[in-house]
């Protein structure tokens, strides 16, 4: 953050460093203003109001992960104060669209993270890579009111991050930390109670499981006769237990004061109009917009929303086709099902990336254009679709490449339906007998024999006529 | 030959070394046989990388028998005092916490050096941590005054300013927190101009008070020092508290700008605790400058005069306690051999490796940035700094320059003052306001006392105005002959 080092992640140990990182003799910090328009981009995103002036502290403490042994930061002046994260809670079942609330943000802060130490069984090792890489630090007010919500909120932190190109939060690479603050209180009653701090929350799920157990806990404590102290625990995420760290008496006196080595940073609108035009639609916005102006069900726009790629993806295709609804649904089952498994073939765990996909929007709708004119079927469409995500072919070239254009010809139809009678002399006296469902065998029989290429509501009409 | 080299003024050798009548690699054998002629006894090195050093010096050779030598500074020496970082050489803060400690790197002001063609030789001894005016509180033993080797040569940048009193080097960088540059010359009869707060690069210099801390030029002559600096100050995108203006040419300065000034005196600088000497030396000088046609004001700096030092005791251990709390002898450093986990490698190590007055100072520092003290002690500190920056800047606005003694005394006994840290604090009380104000000063020699001991005159002057301050110190100096007295060692 203070420094020109390239940050990156898995790279050999103590590699990514510099004297400032190293906290050499002599060594200054120098802003990286990236840093700072990310920070500032991210609050715009999330609604804060941003300070005209951004000014520096130091937060002194000791620890071996930290090499000046004191953390650039911001005290009382943070950037970013207010906004707000939407959140979506659980439906009631998987296809149905749960609560939205919106959880208060207290503020934003940047400062540097440290590095990372590693503990052997006679002694400990430090590696500086990630130590002065900016961190922003997001502080909710005592809003969550569980750990489902919790778990919405990360989430949902998440998607406005990697959204805004913030970050790609991924926790495994320690990109996005989450200490939670719990306390519980008895129904009703307006004061919080004592909050117990929980660290070590390596995923979203650690997250809702940790605030989970740490409630039970709490519960336990209180309804023995017990009262919870101040204190800071670890979670092991894979034994499902805590352990406390430290207490509220072993706090540290952090003597923070202004960073002399650095110069309070004047924020003014041309930079913040600047980064605000960069900044994209909020996922929730965008769902209702899709539902208001392409008429999107949810089972739909819960699928596209999350993934800005998409969304453009669908956008794009939508304009060319005028056909929305049906666009949106061939790229939120077909080609998301389709990428899925190409990712499987190339043992991808998030599958093959939308960018690299051969299907564009301009193959969607052509596709969709065919089935709407009565080229071909729904059911043609789908093998079309196949080939044209292996093949990166427009549909029409597929469908005339195949010899797939449905049929309408009158002639060719009756004898398909007439030979499919003869063949099916059951099902066509069980129809002539009253019995509708019958009929079906009998169409399936002409789209048997033409290859799915005879347009189905005329083999309904000649049939009936036939048998009529 | 060599002997015709010592003390002879840097503008001078510029000018030798130009006419090809001396080779870079002369002038530094010179310096070299001088050093250790001297060296034993005035004790202004810590180290030298003799054969580094040679090997610059026919590299500037080559240059200019090229025609391609870069300026004045080009195959000159410059000493560095042991708080500025040479890629590759010693950078002990004469600690023992860095007793072992390579640089991997320049400083920006070494970069610069070297890019001039000058070379840096020598790591100057100093107060540890820079903390300190008499270079005794250095771990490798204190630096004799070469006016009398039995006597303090100021401090923190004591090595500094004996090594260009004793003809070791013609020119030597210093740093000045509250007056560590302009007390030890002024002790030791030389030029020392601590630089405007942001006009030098503080990249590379290990910190003691970021928000004072500046480095500066130490020399024979305000030419020379002009030369130096020229060659120091500007720009750097690697500090943040770097002042973004252009540099200068202060040596063209010094012959361009002429008075007549108008000169302040501060009234409270010549009271209680000034040496009987020195103040009559000084008046002797403020004299000088009305018999040149300046005029000279009586101004009041009351809150200078009354809280400086306190205000600095507060704000400089207070960013001192944050700024060392790197040396914890976990990336770098003394590492307690006795230390058996993390904490014992902070505690025992800098229980260890350092001395006595940076421990003080850390202690001090710490305190008055906890919790519950940090208003009343930090924060008023600040308040009152601002307070002295203003009183500063309404005296500056009728005067172009103010003119006092550097040092209320001239330079003290060895262990005279060692007993007694408040004594020795009241030392800088002159000069410790500057820093506070971030002004530039310089302190010229302005006579000796009856004891043969040298006296200094401080020029404050307006932020920036280096120049000015430069050509009004200069317009004394030409009149005088302080400059051109040695001690004999």
């Amino acid at each position: 953050m203070f420094t020109r080092v390239a940050a990156g992640y898995g790279e050999p140990e103590n590699t990514l460093t510099d004297p400032v990182v190293l906290a050499l003799p002599g060594a200054l910090p120098v802003l990286n203003k990236e840093a700072l328009d990310k920070v500032i981009k991210a609050g715009l995103i999330l609604g804060c109001a941003i300070a005209p002036v951004c000014t520096w502290d130091r937060k002194n403490y000791f620890y071996p992960d930290s090499p000046k042994n004191y953390q650039i930061s911001q005290y009382d002046q943070p950037i970013c104060t207010g906004g707000a994260v939407e959140i979506e809670l659980p439906g009631p079942a998987r296809n149905v669209m749960g609560a939205h609330r919106r959880i208060p943000l207290t503020r934003i802060h940047l400062e540097e993270d440290v590095g990372k130490l590693t503990h052997g069984a006679t002694d400990s090792l430090v590696d500086c890579n990630r130590a002065g890489t900016p961190l922003m630090e997001i502080v909710t007010e005592p809003a969550l009111h569980g750990a489902d919500e919790a778990f919405a909120f990360l989430t949902a932190l998440r998607t406005a991050m990697v959204q805004g190109g913030i970050s790609d939060c991924d926790m495994e690479k320690g990109q996005l930390r989450c200490d939670a603050n719990i306390s519980i209180r008895p129904a009703g009653e307006t004061k919080l109670g004592t909050k117990v701090e929980l660290k070590n929350l390596n995923s979203i799920s650690f997250v809702r499981d940790g605030i989970a157990h740490e409630i039970r806990r709490q519960t336990a404590v209180v309804t023995g006769g017990g009262s919870i102290a101040q204190e800071t625990r670890q979670y092991d995420g894979e034994a499902g237990t805590s352990a406390a760290m430290r207490s509220k008496e072993m706090a540290h006196d952090y003597r923070y004061f202004p960073d002399p080595d650095l110069m309070p940073v004047r924020v003014d609108e041309a930079w913040l109009a600047a980064i605000r035009a960069t900044v994209p639609e909020r996922m929730f916005d965008r769902q209702r917009r899709y539902l208001e102006q392409y008429r999107l069900p949810y089972t739909l726009t819960s699928v596209l929303v999350p993934q800005l790629a998409l969304c453009a993806f669908f956008e794009e295709a939508a304009a060319l086709s005028g056909k929305p609804q049906a666009v949106a649904n061939w790229i939120a089952n077909d080609l998301q099902r389709e990428l899925a498994a190409a990712g499987a073939r190339a043992q991808a765990a998030a599958g093959v990336d939308l960018a690299a996909s051969k299907v564009r929007p301009a193959h969607i709708a052509g596709l969709v254009g065919l089935v709407e004119s009565g080229v071909i079927s729904s059911s043609i469409a789908k093998e079309v679709f196949v080939e044209m995500f292996a093949t990166g072919d427009q549909a029409d070239a597929i469908v005339e490449r195949k010899g797939l254009r449905q049929s309408t010809d009158a002639g060719e139809l009756e004898r398909w339906v007439a030979e499919a009678i003869a063949a099916n002399p059951k099902a066509a006296a069980e129809f002539r007998s009253g019995n509708e469902k019958a009929l079906n065998a009998i169409k399936g029989a002409v789209m048997k024999a033409s290859q799915g290429r005879a347009n189905p509501q005329q083999v309904d009409a000649i049939a009936r006529k036939l048998m009529g | 030959m060599a002997d015709d080299l010592i003390f002879q003024p840097a503008a001078r050798l510029a000018a030798q070394l130009a006419a090809g009548k001396i080779s870079a690699v002369e002038l530094l054998q010179a310096c070299l046989a001088r050093t250790r002629a001297v060296d034993g006894r005035v004790k202004a090195f810590n180290s030298f990388d003799e054969a580094g050093a040679l090997a610059l010096a026919r590299q500037s050779d080559e240059r200019r028998a090229a025609g391609q030598a870069r300026g004045p500074l080009d195959g000159l020496p410059v000493g560095l005092k042991d708080v500025i970082a040479v890629e590759g050489q010693p950078l002990t803060c004469s600690s023992k916490m860095l007793a072992n400690f390579v640089s991997p790197y320049d400083a920006t002001v070494t970069a610069k050096l070297k890019a001039a063609g000058a070379i840096p030789f020598g790591r100057l001894n100093m107060d540890e941590f820079a903390m300190g005016s008499s270079t005794e509180n250095s771990a490798f033993g204190p630096t004799a005054n070469p006016w009398d080797l039995t006597r303090v040569p100021g401090g923190s940048s004591g090595g500094s300013a004996a090594a260009v009193a004793a003809g070791e080097l013609p020119l030597t960088l210093g740093s000045d927190t509250g007056g560590s540059i302009r007390q030890p010359a002024a002790l030791c009869g030389i030029v020392g101009l601590k630089p405007t707060y942001g006009l030098v690069s503080r990249y590379g210099l290990a910190a003691f008070a970021s928000s004072l801390d500046q480095i500066g030029p130490l020399a024979h002559t305000v030419e020379d020092a002009a030369l130096l600096l020229g060659a120091i100050a500007g720009h750097d995108p690697r500090d943040s508290t770097s002042f973004k203006a252009g540099v200068p040419d202060y040596r063209a300065a010094l012959a361009a700008r002429k008075g007549p000034w108008r000169l302040g005196v501060p009234r409270e600088f010549f009271g209680a605790g000034l040496d009987l000497e020195v103040g009559a030396a000084v008046r002797q000088a403020v004299e000088f400058y009305r018999q040149q046609g300046c005029e000279i004001r009586e101004v009041s700096l009351p809150l200078a005069a009354e809280y400086a030092v306190a205000a600095y005791y507060l704000i400089a251990t207070a960013e001192a306690s944050s700024n060392l709390a790197r040396y914890d002898g976990i990336r770098y450093g003394h590492r307690s051999a006795a230390a058996k986990d993390a904490i014992d490698i902070y505690t025992k190590s800098r229980a260890e490796g350092f001395g006595p007055e940076v421990k003080r100072r850390i202690i001090l520092g710490t305190h008055v940035l906890s919790s519950g003290y940090y208003d009343a002690y930090y924060l008023r500190a600040q308040k009152v700094r601002t307070l002295i920056r203003n009183e500063f800047a309404a005296v500056l606005r009728d005067c172009d320059a103010l003119l006092s003694p550097t040092s209320p005394v001239p330079a003290f006994r060895l262990g005279e003052k060692s007993a007694d840290p408040l004594a020795m604090y009241l030392t800088d009380i002159y000069t410790i306001s500057v820093n506070l104000a971030g002004l530039p000063g310089i302190s010229i020699p302005c006579g000796f006392t009856g004891a043969g001991l040298p006296v200094g005159l401080q020029l404050i002057g307006r932020p920036f105005d280096e120049a000015g301050l430069l050509a009004l110190a200069r317009a004394y100096e030409s009149a005088h002959d302080w400059h051109t007295k040695h001690p004999i060692l």
